[in-house]
């Protein structure tokens, strides 16, 4: 079981790089006054077709050869509905898929969001050759960060030298 | 982003150009954190900012730090694989605290740490 929202987007990034994504885009949306939080996975990786996008939910469906259970999204499913919200799942083939979960903002059981800048880093360092963008809104404020100006500034410089990672850390810092 | 930022990067990345610390095979070690659902619902991702944070506190360059899925073996989440040269070392059970002692004792000082090692 995973604890905060922002290990579920950990884990449905994984999902995207893993189909081979080159950009991933995380957005958190808090809607106070509708009392709705959405959180959405895009990426352009290379999506998954009709007959499959529709069973990746079944926990006993999944991609990988090292074991037979997938239980990220099946998980995250089960804690959306519990908290009056659902969980959709866009793919398709060539192009990419968004993952899309909602909840209740203020449901007694909706999970925590958890460090949400700790995912972004941790996605960020850890797979160099993909960008990223992350928005999270509360209402009509909005943080950004986009790792492509970084990256083209950057070069070839590694993105787990230390000064990189301190920039890095101050950049995410987040609402 | 601030033009401000913009003009640290470009002082990072002469900095870093300077000490040669580039992406490629230069790396001196590079370290792996293995991130399926397994390992992120064992904590892999505490684990890996414990290795950024060990790596930025200390100034340690040329260690290349990246991620990958489940390995198969998620009993022993989170699991680290350290390469050193051509020799390499995969770690299991890897908290926070084993993380700073494999930066330091293994990745920085060269010494595996046998007993967390694992072997099968």
């Amino acid at each position: 079981m995973l604890r905060e929202l922002a290990l579920h987007i950990l884990d449905i990034a994984e999902n995207s790089l893993n189909a081979g994504a080159t950009l991933v885009t995380i957005e958190v949306i808090e809607d106070t006054h509708a009392d709705k939080l959405t959180i959405r996975v895009a990426d352009n990786g290379h999506g998954m077709a009709a007959e499959l996008a529709a069973r990746v939910l079944d926990p006993f469906v999944t991609s990988r050869k090292t074991r037979r259970v997938g239980l990220g999204l099946p998980f995250l499913k089960q804690a959306a509905e519990l908290c009056n919200g659902r969980l959709t799942i866009d793919s398709a083939q060539g192009k990419g898929t968004t993952v899309t979960a909602s909840f209740q903002h203020s449901h007694i059981d909706r999970m925590p969001l958890g460090d949400l800048p700790g995912t972004i880093l941790t996605l960020v360092v850890g797979y160099p050759h993909a960008d990223f963008v992350y928005r999270h809104s509360v209402n009509d404020q909005t943080f950004e960060f986009d790792t492509r100006p970084i990256k083209a500034e950057l070069g070839e410089v590694a993105l787990s030298e230390p000064e990189v990672i301190a920039f890095l850390k101050k950049q995410i810092s987040d609402l | 982003m601030p033009v401000k930022s913009l003009d640290d990067l470009k002082k990072i990345k002469e900095q870093a150009l300077a000490k040669r610390a580039i992406r490629d095979a230069s790396a001196r070690a590079r370290v792996t954190v293995a991130m399926g659902t397994c390992g992120i619902a064992a904590g892999a991702r505490d684990t890996m900012k414990a290795i950024l944070d060990a790596i930025e506190k200390d100034a340690i360059t040329g260690v290349l730090v990246t991620q990958t899925g489940c390995i198969g073996l998620c009993e022993f989440e989170p699991i680290v694989n350290v390469q050193v040269g051509d020799a390499k070392v995969t770690y299991g059970k890897v908290t926070p605290e084993r993380a700073r002692v494999i930066v330091a004792e293994h990745v920085v000082g060269g010494k595996p740490i046998r007993e967390w090692v694992i072997t099968r």
